[in-house]
């Protein structure tokens, strides 16, 4: 798979790719440091930063028009749509996670 | 802000991200990580908004989006009880999913996006969009149909659709079919109907994926949907070419990936058996007969009970889900801090797969007020058994069963388990002789050295509690 990915991909996604590959292994090594104890909230985490799909939905807003008027309306609507589910996860993620952070005491 | 210092303000997210997410190796630091986990999103949004991809004629539908999302958000964090934690999770990776699928069509729509491009770049563009849809309805129907089954409003039996491992075959060709025809399409009406079919295909596929697997492997499922939804944002990234998406997927992808493989280990279990379902239905019937252990069971009452913890001077408690469902974890607590008064060391032995999600045992105890340093993993405490007076096992039952490590032909056979058997004495509490999830009989409950006390768990604690308060 990766030879076929080096030999057909262009330049601009091999940089993506790189980056991809060296953060997968960011991840293993560090969600292994994560004591089992708090693996709920591991997951509620990674819940609520996941959400960062917000960013791919902010940026179809509103964009600056290069192209002159931009031919659907709605867009925007699928956006805001997406804007409002993340958000949803990015604020009930991180609040829930400090509600089950706290409970944990010696 | 210019396009540099937005991507600046990116790679600090990025490290933020990464820091929150090591913060979770010990309870102490996780709060902190915590809140770099939100500062880091803060700072991911705020830049993006003010950043050159954003007009000002957009800021008011951001806020009012925002502010929509918000509210539920927070409402549901505040409501939500610990027991239903395994249903806010799957519900919210639904939303990643669905919000992934969203950005994705408005990524295909919208003329500016590709209208650079040309040749291979094209060609991959859009690939992204596709691979990007697909990952998010598979994560949004596949965790949509385990929120049910998690809430209880769907069952928890598997669903066993006749050649059922055919079927997702074929949708998965259906979806590569779909795919080449999308790749194909010369207008964009013509992709917006390959990319609608694909996309109920996807649907059908996540749902029949999650329907088909038991309730007892629900912790694998959660933790494989975590980490689909990691993989729909990644893609979502190398659709935008962003790479704090990209490295922000990838991160909860492969934590979700290792969780699914903590699980399955825990229940010696397959990852792809898992996966191809049909478990917690049928098997263990087979054996049922031939397995059966012989001995007598012994009962005892609550007095009883609270004599035995009176006289140890080691106790491990082994709670399970049938714990929480009882809601008997505070008269746990207050038995807890009543006999460590006594001074008898007292310590809970939580297994990988108690609960409904991986360390979903442990936040119920914390919930509890039960201290954190005294709740221990299998591998922690498993050589203490033989020096504990008592080993209390209160609703737990698949995780305790001896047969896994005794009988190799048991339906469990090779599943590590807590070995409270070795323990002077063990008292099971259960409702009844049923057996657990995995529909596998429980040699345990024959052995010379084990006392069953029957009933709910929340009222014989009660009672152990008001015994142990008269005598003291």
């Amino acid at each position: 798979m990766f030879w076929a990915i080096g030999t057909y991909a262009p330049a601009a996604f091999l940089g993506h790719f790189t980056v991809f590959v060296l953060a997968c292994f960011i991840g293993y090594m560090v969600v292994w440091n994560v004591t089992p104890s708090l693996h709920t909230p591991l997951m509620s985490v990674t819940n609520a930063v996941s959400s960062i799909v917000v960013i791919g939905a902010l940026v179809q807003v509103a964009p600056p028009l290069t192209h002159g008027v931009r031919l659907h309306d709605w867009i925007r609507w699928l956006a805001a749509g997406g804007i409002v589910l993340t958000s949803i996860n990015m604020f009930g993620g991180f609040a829930v996670t400090r509600r089950m952070l706290a409970m944990f005491r010696k | 802000m210019s396009a540099s210092l937005t991507t600046i303000a990116y790679i600090g997210a990025t490290i933020l991200f990464i820091l929150s997410l090591g913060g979770l190796s010990h309870p102490e630091s996780a709060r902190r990580g915590n809140f770099y986990g939100m500062v880091g999103m803060a700072l991911a949004v705020l830049a993006t908004i003010f950043g050159p991809a954003v007009t000002a004629q957009g800021l008011g539908w951001i806020v009012a989006a925002m502010v929509a999302g918000a509210a539920i958000g927070l409402v549901a964090a505040r409501k939500v009880q610990m027991t239903q934690m395994p249903e806010l999770v799957a519900l919210m990776h639904s939303l990643v999913g669905l919000a992934a699928t969203l950005v994705g069509y408005a990524s295909y729509i919208d003329p500016a996006s590709s209208a650079a491009l040309a040749g291979a770049e094209r060609v991959i563009h859009h690939a992204e969009i596709y691979v990007g849809i697909f990952i998010g309805m598979l994560t949004f129907a596949g965790s949509l149909v385990a929120f049910g089954k998690l809430s209880g409003r769907l069952g928890g039996k598997p669903l066993l659709l006749p050649a059922r491992h055919a079927l997702n075959v074929v949708a998965l060709l259906l979806a590569a079919w779909f795919g080449m025809q999308f790749l194909r399409a010369d207008t964009t009406e013509h992709g917006l109907l390959s990319l609608a079919a694909m996309t109920i295909v996807a649907l059908l596929l996540g749902v029949h994926m999650v329907m088909a697997i038991g309730g007892a492997d629900m912790p694998v499922v959660v933790s494989m949907l975590n980490s689909y939804s990691g993989w729909a944002a990644a893609a979502t990234g190398f659709m935008l070419s962003n790479d704090l998406l990209i490295v922000t997927g990838a991160l909860v992808g492969s934590s979700g990936a290792i969780l699914s493989y903590i699980m399955c280990r825990a229940m010696n279990r397959n990852f792809f058996s898992v996966i191809a379902g049909g478990f917690g239905a049928a098997s263990g019937q087979g054996k049922a007969g031939a397995g059966q252990p012989g001995g007598e069971v012994s009962a005892i009452g609550a007095a009883e009970t609270a004599e035995l913890l009176r006289d140890a001077n080691d106790v491990i408690i082994v709670p399970g889900y049938g714990m929480a469902v009882a809601q008997a974890q505070h008269t746990v607590f207050e038995i807890t801090r009543l006999l460590r008064d006594k001074g008898v060391n007292v310590r809970f032995a939580i297994h990988p797969v108690a609960g409904r999600m991986p360390g979903h045992m442990n936040v119920l105890l914390a919930e509890a007020k039960i201290p954190y340093d005294i709740v221990l993993e299998m591998d922690e405490i498993n050589g203490d058994f033989p020096a504990a007076h008592v080993a209390m096992v209160i609703g737990a039952n698949d995780t305790v069963n001896p047969a896994a490590t005794d009988d190799p032909d048991s339906p469990i056979a090779g599943m590590p388990v807590l070995e409270v058997w070795k323990a002077r004495t063990s008292i099971v509490m259960k409702r009844s002789m049923g057996s657990g999830y995995a529909g596998v009989d429980n040699p345990l409950f024959y052995k010379d050295n084990n006392k069953m006390l029957f009933g709910d768990a929340k009222a014989m604690l009660d009672e152990v509690l008001v015994a142990l308060k008269t005598a003291a």
